[in-house]
Order: structure tokens, then C-alpha cells, then sequence
């Protein structure tokens, strides 16, 4: 106990040393914007949308969301690799959730799947977007496995994976094909600029919202196990032993 | 001070709140807690500092940062939840080895 105290006489001092220098850096900052805000009003024609944030997400600064969308990956590959047992509550249910919920779900999901398209179509000229996008196709995501529901595993196998790195691989594509076309990537052809952000954040947004939904359930989907039991292989088995121990 | 900074300011407590609370913590919940406090203060720092002109509309360059870095810190989060559970089903309990006890 007396560590804690000790700790906090000589931690509060430092904080608010901290926290003073840090104010004194924001209020002493120049009162006018840097020049990037006058160059992104300034190219906003040439780049396919008439949003300035999505202009910068996926046209002037593309890269940033290359990576991201890589970052994304990474971190579910991460959460897959350590291989955790399935949680009791993540299992699905043996019985059909109560009426309210089901109900529920079912009238929210369709309504959810419309704002993902209607985020992802004004982001070019209001704010919204992918990302945007993405995370309430992820909300939809988590709203299902919440309610107990499971996607068929024949889709969780291949499909998943593909709808995982699809974003990440049509932007590594397009990077190619206009590294190739002008000489440098992620720089689109101004007359196409906008179909290839249309194209491109159409599969993000797929990609952002399997991949926040995959990172919510937090295991990587295995072939649910039915009472019959009769595909059995020695993995599930060891997960079958692991989740007993 | 016009609005913008007294959001950054906001932000800049946000961060050092949860800077203590991830040194005074030893839950690893409520360090990631902690950490995404101190993520959300940098986010409104930049968010705030970005309309900080007045007669100007806001820079969208620090916006677009903010919304990289929401995405990328949903990620961490959920990595360090998944490590987190790791470290409580092999040790038992959800602090580092290294903590002093209570």
C-alpha cells in the first residue's frame, strides 16, 4: 500500500508537468493552418471525389489506408494465431434466441447493411466512407453473433478469408497498375480517379467490416461442433482437450 | 481561447488521465481502458486543432489521420483483449507477472 501512495506523490507532479508543457505546445501553435489544407482545396478537382477527407483517405494519401487496411489483417492474423479456446458464451446457442431478440435482429441487420451502402456512397461528397462503412457492417456483425447466430461454416472457410484480404490485395493491385500506368503508385488517372476510390473503397469496406467482426469473435472459426460428432480431427480434439483443462 | 483549444486541452487531460490510469492500474483491462483513453485524447487533440481557424473550414488532413488511427486502434484493442484472455487463462489472473503484489 505504501508503494501505491509513494507512487502516486511522484506520479501526479510529472503528470501535470507533462500535462502543462502539452497545453503550452497546443495554445502556442500558429493561429492559420499549414499550407497541406491549401493544397488539398487546391487539387480536390483532380481527384475523383468532392469530400476533402476522402479525397485525402484514398486519393492524396492512399498509402495511409494501404497500410491500414494491412494493419487490420495483421491484427486478426494475430488474434487467430494465438489460438484461443472457444468461450462458452461465443458457442452458439441449442436454442432459437426469444422472440424480441430474434425479431430484433432480423429487422436491424437489413437496415444496418443499407446505412454500410448509404456511408459508403456519400462519402464522396459528405463525410462518411469506408471506414465509416465498415464499422457498422462490423456493427451488424457483432448485433448477430451477440444474438447467437452463426454463419454456415461453409462460408466461414474460404469465402472468409477471401472477403479478409480482399481489400488489402485490390489496393496492392491497383497500387501495381498505377505504378505502372503513372509512374507512381496510387496516383490515378484524374478522369478515372473517381471509379477507381469507388471500386477500391466498395472492397474495404467488405474487408473492414469481416475483419472487425472476424476481431470480435476473437477465435478463429472452426467448424462448429455438432452433437453427432462424426468429423473429428486430432486439432479439434486438442481443442476439445484444452477447453476441459 | 476560442472553442478549438479548449478542446485540445480537453484532449491533452484525457491523455494524461489515462497515462496515470495505465501506470496506476495493474488490471490489464484497465490498462487497455487506459490506453484507449489516452488514444481518444490525442484523437480530439488533432480533431480540435485541425478547425482551430476560425473564418476557414477544418484542415481534413489531421481528420483523415484521426479516422486512420480509430481503425487502427480498434485493432490493438482487440489484439491486446485477445492476449489479455491469453495471459488469464495460463496464469489464472489478469495483471503482469512483474506487479507488485496488493
Amino acid at each position: 500500500m505504501n508503494r501505491k501512495i509513494l507512487r502516486l506523490i511522484l506520479l501526479v507532479p510529472l503528470l501535470l508537468t507533462l500535462a502543462t508543457g502539452l497545453g503550452y505546445a497546443v495554445l502556442s501553435l500558429p493561429e492559420q493552418p499549414q499550407y497541406l489544407h491549401k493544397r488539398v482545396i487546391d487539387n480536390m478537382a483532380e481527384s475523383g471525389v468532392s469530400h476533402p477527407v476522402t479525397a485525402v483517405l484514398l486519393n492524396f494519401r492512399g498509402y495511409d489506408t494501404l497500410l491500414e487496411m494491412v494493419v487490420l489483417l495483421l491484427a486478426l492474423l494475430a488474434v487467430w494465431s494465438l489460438d484461443m479456446p472457444a468461450p462458452q458464451h461465443k458457442t452458439p446457442h441449442k436454442t432459437a434466441p426469444g422472440l424480441i431478440l430474434d425479431t430484433l435482429t432480423r429487422l436491424l441487420t437489413p437496415v444496418l447493411i443499407l446505412v454500410t451502402a448509404y456511408l459508403l456512397w456519400v462519402g464522396a461528397h459528405a463525410p462518411g466512407g469506408a471506414f465509416q462503412a465498415g464499422s457498422v457492417l462490423a456493427a451488424s456483425g457483432v448485433l448477430l453473433l451477440l444474438a447467437g447466430w452463426r454463419v454456415s461454416d461453409k462460408l466461414t472457410a474460404l469465402l472468409l478469408r477471401i472477403v479478409l484480404v480482399a481489400g488489402p490485395s485490390v489496393f496492392i493491385i491497383i497500387s501495381v497498375f498505377t505504378l505502372l500506368l503513372e509512374g507512381q503508385l496510387l496516383k490515378y488517372p484524374p478522369a478515372q480517379a473517381g471509379l477507381f476510390i469507388v471500386i477500391l473503397e466498395t472492397v474495404a469496406t467488405l474487408s473492414i467490416g469481416a475483419t472487425l467482426a472476424a476481431l470480435f469473435l476473437g477465435v478463429r472459426p472452426r467448424k462448429i461442433e455438432l452433437e453427432k460428432g462424426s468429423e473429428k480431427d486430432s486439432k479439434k480434439d486438442r481443442d476439445k482437450n484444452r477447453q476441459h483443462e | 481561447m476560442n472553442p478549438a483549444s479548449f478542446y485540445a486541452l480537453v484532449g491533452i487531460g484525457l491523455f494524461c488521465l489515462g497515462l496515470f490510469g495505465l501506470i496506476m492500474n495493474s488490471h490489464l483491462l484497465r490498462k487497455i481502458l487506459a490506453i484507449n483513453i489516452m488514444g481518444s485524447g490525442v484523437f480530439l487533440v488533432l480533431v480540435a486543432l485541425a478547425g482551430r481557424a476560425e473564418n476557414m473550414p477544418a484542415d481534413p488532413v489531421p481528420h483523415a489521420m484521426v479516422i486512420t488511427g480509430i481503425v487502427v486502434a480498434i485493432s490493438a484493442t482487440a489484439l491486446a483483449l485477445t492476449l489479455m484472455l491469453r495471459v488469464a487463462s495460463e496464469t489464472g489472473h489478469a495483471t503482469l507477472p512483474d506487479e507488485v503484489e496488493k
